[in-house]
């Protein structure tokens, strides 16, 4: 394996905040642009970066953007905590340290001539969006595209008309629900794995890639497997916390795996023996 | 425009059962629909009949006082509507409204009750497949209780 | 060794080989006795080493024990490895000021004024370095900071003519006959025939101070008898593991009832991930000044063993000490060996001795092989 000798991958740069969007109550999505501007920004869909506040702390954040714009690193943030807080909270014209990107994506250019079965729980379609903006940019050179996706509740429900507009490509199926419905709700109630009734999959020639809560993946992937995929063929992104994100100070490790650097996407069949092993 | 007869032998719920007994359902058949907002099972019914949806989209719902109803699940094309026929009380225990417009095929749920209770063979093939059913309910019940999507504080 | 051209050091000579080495712009560091144990510290001359001492080690136990004679090096190792050199417990990586609306990062790492020469380097210790090699500078990332500090140095290593009870490096395969990279290897000699140290080079660099040194070709008597207080130490070895299917082993018995018994007695004081010289967790901290216009990330020593040491949104995947426990020595012997193709157990024995309550890792691949003490899983 070709060891990395480039810049210092320990020291953030400099990005500036361009854009913030809100997605749901507890969800905002931030668009940063290096503050070098001929800098370009280059990721694999799957890939995350460290990002830096100054005097509140660094987090693994999934990379969310298009991965054909180089102008810009996009990232869907969800408050949960103190350093996500701030980070949401960002204005426009702020700081944020940028190290990264890092980490083994979706296996996009695998999936080329199969169909491709997105299946994300949460805030788990955000590091998926980038595998069907790649689908959707290419799209002679992928069959079917089925994007099945639950929420806890409509409004929290991430890229609304987004997942509408891609409802309307050649060849796509696109399948919501939520877990609590209200009145207003028209769509699907329940959870994510109700929804593989109402697609139609043809598991020899498809790729699945899954993220979201763990228990939500281990569902789906039965769900997957019931239908017929091999092991090889269904993706997860696994989450572990970090701190390096380059494989030295071993927080993140799963097994005898890496969660930085030989993740977060794993084939199943490499995390299977321990996806149900209690506090590995 | 496919005939009973076709979507219900076809229907993976009827599968494996033998002809004679397809013929029996057909014969309590029929083709049903529901207007949107309309409500299909009223909790507290007598529940003797269950569907196949053809089309449209079937919210289960519960009141609760000073409460919106709250939908727990919804129920779509393929799947069927309704067991509490099957057990003892015969009673609805949830409300099911049309989302949508529905269309569907109603079954004799008392009729078949009653064949099952003559004939055991096709007692335990009736029970079996509501067994699946249920079981996959079930799971996606329990999946739906965990609220994994929430924020653990 | 029998490869290498090998020379008679007297033993008053040693002086003068940590003096020359020091003239070559090293700073000496090698065992001192400070707290009633022997400690890697600096090295100007010989008074500083200790002399005459040797150390007495069980499960739980680390005592300084008088020798009856004036050996330099005649202690196995102590509670510290030179991952406190080339591996530091606090290292400052970078530091940064606040620049308008934005950060900018100062390139004032610290430097290393000098490089150091590690006197008194055990097989084990070699064998640890490189075990580290591997992990921080031969994977997809290099660690500059390791880089620096050990390719710096210059490894003066000693053959262990003694074994502690804890020792087991002969099962390891890791030792007690030195390789791996040095620049020097000594092997005390302290007989009738005067106090004397084989010694012979590794390196270029190491060949460079040779020749500076009043050395005398070695016998082929004196050969011998260094080979054979090498082969005595480990010989004396008491424990061991046994290796084969290690990995199986561990990982198929992830259930295994031993967990439980191990976890009633450790205490998850982090004490073994300490003193094992291949464990190498960090935590990343970032400090900043009260005005927010200085900040600092800081990379310090932690350990697997800590609560919070594994944890997703919603709380820690390892609360159990059960749970880290299993950890730690599955990582060790056996997830280490898909990650970088060896164990990451060396056979030193620290972990059993700098144990509080005396857990040995040998007893407990043992008893999970199915045999334990006095046959109690």
């Amino acid at each position: 394996m070709a060891t990395i000798t480039t810049m210092d991958p320990m020291q953030p740069e400099p990005f500036q905040v361009r854009e913030v969007s809100k997605e749901t109550p507890d969800t905002f999505t931030l668009r940063l642009a290096p503050e070098d501007s001929i800098k370009e920004s280059v990721f694999q869909p799957g890939q995350f970066s460290m990002l830096w506040v100054v005097g509140v702390g660094e987090l693994p954040i999934s990379i969310s953007g298009d991965p054909f714009l180089h102008d810009r690193l996009v990232y869907t943030i969800r408050s949960v905590g103190q350093a996500t807080h701030s980070l949401v909270n960002q204005k426009l014209g702020d700081s944020v340290g940028v190290r990264g990107p890092f980490g083994v994506g979706w296996p996009v250019e695998a999936a080329r001539g199969r169909d491709v079965i997105v299946v994300a729980g949460g805030i788990g379609l955000a590091p998926l969006r980038p595998v069907i903006y790649s689908v959707l940019q290419n799209r002679k050179d992928y069959g079917r595209l089925v994007i099945l996706y639950g929420g806890r509740s409509p409004r929290d429900l991430l890229y609304r008309k987004e997942l509408a507009k891609w409802a309307h490509s050649p060849e796509t199926q696109v399948l919501v629900t939520v877990d609590y419905g209200g009145l207003s709700w028209r769509g699907h109630v329940g959870v994510v794995t109700t929804l593989f009734k109402y697609s139609r999959l043809q598991p020899g020639r498809s790729v699945a890639m899954v993220c979201g809560p763990e228990i939500m993946m281990r569902f789906v992937i039965r769900e997957l497997e019931g239908q017929g995929l091999s092991y090889d063929d269904i993706y997860l992104s696994m989450e572990r916390n970090m701190k390096c994100a380059i494989g030295f100070c071993g927080h993140c490790q799963y097994g005898p795996h890496f969660i930085c650097k030989d993740g977060p996407v794993f084939p199943y069949g490499q995390v299977r023996p321990l996806l149900e092993k209690y506090e590995l | 425009m496919e005939s009973l007869e076709h979507i219900i032998a076809g229907h993976p719920f009827f599968a494996g059962l033998d002809g004679g007994f397809t013929n029996l359902m057909v014969s309590c058949a029929s083709n049903v629909r529901f207007e949107a907002g309309t409500y299909i099972l009223k909790e507290g019914d007598a529940a003797n009949t269950f569907f196949l949806i053809r089309h449209g989209k079937v919210a289960l719902e519960i009141f609760a006082p000073h409460h919106t109803p709250i939908i727990v699940s919804t129920i779509s094309v393929g799947e069927i509507l309704g067991w509490s026929w099957l057990l003892e009380p015969f009673q609805w225990k949830f409300n099911a409204r049309a989302v949508d417009d529905v269309r569907a095929i109603a079954l004799d749920g008392k009729c078949l009750r009653n064949k099952c209770e003559e004939n055991h063979d096709l007692g335990y093939e009736v029970l079996k497949r509501f067994a699946r059913i249920i079981e996959q309910r079930l799971d996606a019940t329990r999946l739906q209780l965990l609220d994994v999507y929430a924020v653990r504080r | 060794m029998a490869h290498r051209p090998q020379h008679i050091l007297g033993a008053a000579q040693l002086g003068k080989l940590i003096e020359l080495v020091a003239r070559k712009g090293y700073q000496v560091v090698g065992p001192t006795l400070r707290d009633g144990a022997i400690v890697y510290s600096d090295v100007q001359s010989i008074d500083d080493l200790p002399k005459g001492w040797s150390d007495e080690q069980k499960p739980g136990h680390y005592r300084l024990k008088r020798r009856d004679d004036e050996a330099f090096f005649g202690y196995t190792v102590g509670p510290q490895s030179w991952k406190k050199y080339s591996y530091p417990a606090e290292v400052r990586l970078w530091s940064a000021e606040r620049k308008d609306n934005s950060f900018r990062i100062l390139n004032n790492e610290e430097k290393l004024e000098h490089p150091r020469a590690f006197l008194g380097a055990r097989a084990c210790e070699l064998a640890a370095i490189a075990v580290q090699d591997r992990v921080l500078l031969e994977d997809r990332y290099r660690d500059p900071i390791y880089e620096r500090n050990r390719r710096g140095a210059f490894i003066i290593a000693v053959q262990c003519t003694q074994a502690a009870e804890t020792c087991f490096c002969a099962s390891m395969g890791t030792g007690p006959q030195v390789s791996g990279d040095f620049d020097l290897v000594l092997t005390e000699l302290l007989d009738s025939k005067g106090h004397r140290f084989l010694v012979a080079a590794g390196s270029e660099r190491g060949a460079e101070v040779l020749s500076e040194l009043e050395v005398i070709p070695a016998t082929g008597e004196d050969r011998q008898d260094a080979d054979a207080r090498v082969e005595a130490a480990a010989r004396q070895q008491v424990r061991s593991i046994d290796t084969n299917g290690i990995k199986e082993l561990l990982y198929e018995n992830f259930e295994h009832p031993r967990w439980d018994n191990v976890a009633s007695r450790c205490l998850t004081c982090a004490n073994c991930t300490m003193v094992c010289p291949t464990c190498f967790c960090t935590s990343i901290e970032d400090v900043s000044d009260l005005s927010g216009d200085h900040a600092e990330r800081w990379r310090r020593w932690d350990s697997c063993f800590t609560q919070n040491f594994s944890y997703i949104h919603g709380g820690s995947v390892r609360t159990s000490t059960k749970a880290r426990y299993r950890q730690w020595m599955t990582h060790k012997l056996a997830s280490w060996i898909d990650q970088f193709g060896t164990s990451g157990c060396v056979g030193c024995g620290r972990c059993i001795t700098w144990c509080p309550v005396g857990i040995d890792i040998t007893e407990e691949v043992r008893a999970m092989r199915g045999g334990g003490k006095n046959g109690i899983p």
